[in-house]
């Protein structure tokens, strides 16, 4: 009787196992979808944007039943990693993503981190998409970087050739904080805007990223009285302060950056000072954004309590990766293979409207399509938001 | 030009010397290096923020609010971490790690509480007092200024004349004399951690309808506190005063003298700091009030 029961047990447990695994079978596989970049610090709200772009598009298309790759069916799982802002702690980021069998990952977000992470990506086989933009992430022999956004070298001339046709701006004058992308981007954008025949009155006042009082700082710029006054790579953290000791010097041009913003800071933290401050974004103003991207809006803000409006643009790079993997499903643990769909890869862009596409660009700035199309578009902020200035696409 | 360049260092100064206040009691009655005191000053600048931008009262609640959640938290801490810590370990690494370890775990809740983004709250007066383009200063920061003088002052009246002031300086001066002549050391201390807290607290408030606050702030704010009590000399409420003033003045000096040169400003004053140190290591003010 004993052994009967026993083996009535096995018997019973194996069952109970088998139908246990082909539940587990029935799931949809996991892809993971790795982010390295800055959550934490002074440009924490760069990479948190990016990780719940990711992660709130990513539960909205689980949610929907998962993503068909080829012919299996899979769940987005995203893999954050927190890189302080720190090259050494974005190559760990780097190499835990390698570790973990990841061949996709959004970031870092800046440029010395993008150029850290480097090495790592290309002997592990890994795509990544850095928010940074030194030219040789994405120049020949580089592959493996695939710029996240538009660039300033890009954006800069489109900003400063419509204020010159439109505002009669003759002179400008730039300030950058004392770190690499923003120097980057200041020298860039003054050498742009000397080819388009502006006069750069004032290009070597820089700060400390963790000034408070920008009125000292800002003093020798004003005094130079430039028509345009252009933000160098500005954290949404200075942004608003800049602003607002600027127009509390007396200052009464214009302002920009080529920097996405979030015009719920700059509503705090300068107020009606803020109005007519132009900065770049994604699908962000009501009459470009498509109704998915009304709902992704929501479906963030109910995730986290709070929008960020750099996510307009920060929502891209997961789509990308999906829709491309979709094209070539071979490409899901193959670079190589998702660097051949590149050059050809083209889907409806859900996120604006009209008949708007994704595809990889960059061929003018890289020589390569190293880079995703986001739409160029730049806002004038007024009266707590943004409104569409003009469209521009890259090439 | 030079009137203005004396006007920024001023206004500097003051929420400096406030900031380094706080630091400089703690440090004196507890010998405790608090590396979350940057932390402090940014949790208060987010109190004041959620009581103002997001509740809708009025700012002078915000910052009571600020100082009552911070006096609380640093009695807490005190209570509860460094106390136990002090009296089992009689090493200063202890209670260093100690308050490292309490920076990141405050910028862990500020993150998770109040969230990564930049914040601010209206300003509290609209205006800007313009003398001929020769001195420009917007009314908020004269009167934010005028406040962080007031509680400077204030500061320094309640630890000269009141009977918990006197306490702490004679605990500050030689604890075991103190503790023999019935001055209860453990209630001194909490009261002085609870009050270097609100220091940090109070500025984080006053600043945030002027600079704003985000998380990152901590960290810097820490080591200018920790430079300006260098200059000073650790432990002196003077000391603390004038390195606040002398830090904002150098700033606002080296910001337009040397903005030609790119941002060298700081690069100048931490040489000329390892100058002073080497030759005067103490500080300005040297020993423990004096």
């Amino acid at each position: 009787m004993k052994r009967r029961s026993f083996l009535a047990t096995t018997g019973l447990s194996l069952v109970l196992a088998v139908t246990a695994t082909t539940a587990a079978w029935a799931e949809n596989a996991k892809l993971k979808i790795g982010f390295v970049g800055v959550t934490s610090g002074p440009a924490a709200a760069w990479g948190i944007s990016n990780q719940r772009s990711m992660e709130a598009r990513a539960a909205w298309l689980n949610e929907l039943g998962g993503v068909k790759i080829g012919d299996t069916t899979y769940d987005i799982e995203i893999v954050p990693f927190d890189d302080q802002k720190d090259p050494k702690r974005a190559i760990a980021g780097m190499e835990k993503m390698a570790q973990d069998g990841i061949h996709y990952v959004v970031g870092p977000n800046v440029d010395d981190g993008a150029a850290a992470v480097r090495p790592v990506a290309e002997q592990n086989g890994i795509m990544y998409f850095p928010y940074a933009f030194p030219k040789e992430l994405y120049t020949a022999p580089a592959s493996n970087a695939i710029l996240g956004m538009v660039a300033n070298y890009q954006s800069g001339p489109a900003i400063y050739k419509y204020l010159m046709e439109n505002k009669g701006v003759k002179t400008v004058a730039f300030i950058a904080g004392n770190e690499s992308d923003p120097l980057s981007q200041r020298d860039s954008g003054a050498a742009a805007a000397r080819d388009l025949g502006l006069e750069v009155v004032s290009d070597t006042v820089t700060y400390q990223m963790d000034t408070t009082d920008f009125t000292p700082v800002l003093l020798p710029v004003i005094q130079t009285a430039p028509d345009l006054l252009v933000l160098s790579g500005v954290s949404p953290a200075n942004a608003p302060q800049l602003i607002r000791s600027a127009r509390e010097l007396g200052y009464t041009g214009l302002i920009s950056t080529e920097t996405a913003q979030d015009a719920a800071v700059l509503a705090e933290g300068a107020g009606e000072l803020a109005n007519g401050f132009i900065s770049v974004g994604g699908a962000s103003t009501p009459e470009l954004a498509s109704d998915t991207m009304k709902e992704f809006v929501t479906r963030y803000t109910d995730m986290f309590g709070e929008y960020n409006d750099e996510s307009n643009t920060k929502v891209y790079a997961l789509e990308y990766i999906v829709e491309t993997l979709k094209a070539n499903p071979a490409a899901i643990d193959n670079v190589d293979e998702f660097k051949k769909t590149m050059d050809t890869f083209e889907a409806p862009n859900p996120f604006m409207v009209g008949d708007a596409k994704l595809t990889y660009v960059g061929t003018t700035s890289f020589g390569q399509k190293r880079q995703v199309s986001v739409p160029l578009v730049v806002n004038e902020f007024k009266d707590g938001k943004f409104e569409t200035l003009f469209v521009a696409q890259v090439d | 030009m030079m009137e203005q360049i004396l006007a920024n260092g001023l206004y500097l100064g003051a929420q400096y010397a406030l900031i380094a206040l706080g630091l400089t009691l703690i440090f004196s009655l507890m010998n405790v290096l608090n590396f979350a005191h940057g932390q402090m000053y940014v949790f208060g600048g987010f109190v004041t923020y959620t009581v103002v931008a997001q509740l809708g009262l009025p700012f002078t609640v915000g910052l009571l609010a600020s100082a009552v959640v911070l006096a609380v938290m640093g009695a807490l801490i005190e209570r509860f971490l460094f106390r136990p810590v002090i009296a089992r370990s009689k090493r200063d690494e202890s209670t260093m790690l100690l308050a490292a370890g309490i920076a990141f775990f405050l910028d862990a809740v500020i993150l998770l509480l109040f969230g990564e983004k930049q914040r601010g709250v209206p300003k509290v007066v609209n205006g800007v007092f313009n003398w001929d383009m020769r001195l420009i200063m917007p009314y908020d920061r004269i009167l934010i200024a005028a406040l962080a003088v007031a509680l400077i002052v204030g500061f320094i009246l309640f630890m000269q004349y009141s009977r918990t002031g006197r306490a702490m300086r004679a605990l500050a001066q030689d604890r075991m004399a103190a503790q023999l002549m019935g001055v209860d050391v453990d209630r001194y201390s909490m009261i002085g951690f609870a009050l270097g807290a609100m220091l940090a607290g109070l500025v984080g408030g006053l600043l945030v309808t002027i600079t704003g606050i985000n998380l990152g702030m901590g960290g810097p704010t820490s080591v200018k506190a920790f430079l300006m009590i260098m200059i000073g000399g650790a432990g002196v409420i003077s000391g603390a005063i004038a390195g606040g003033f002398i830090l904002g003045m150098m700033e606002s000096i080296g910001l337009t003298v040397l903005a030609a040169y790119g941002d060298v400003t700081y690069l100048v004053i931490f040489v000329t700091l390892m100058i002073f140190l080497a030759i005067r290591p103490q500080g300005l003010m040297g020993k423990p009030w004096g």
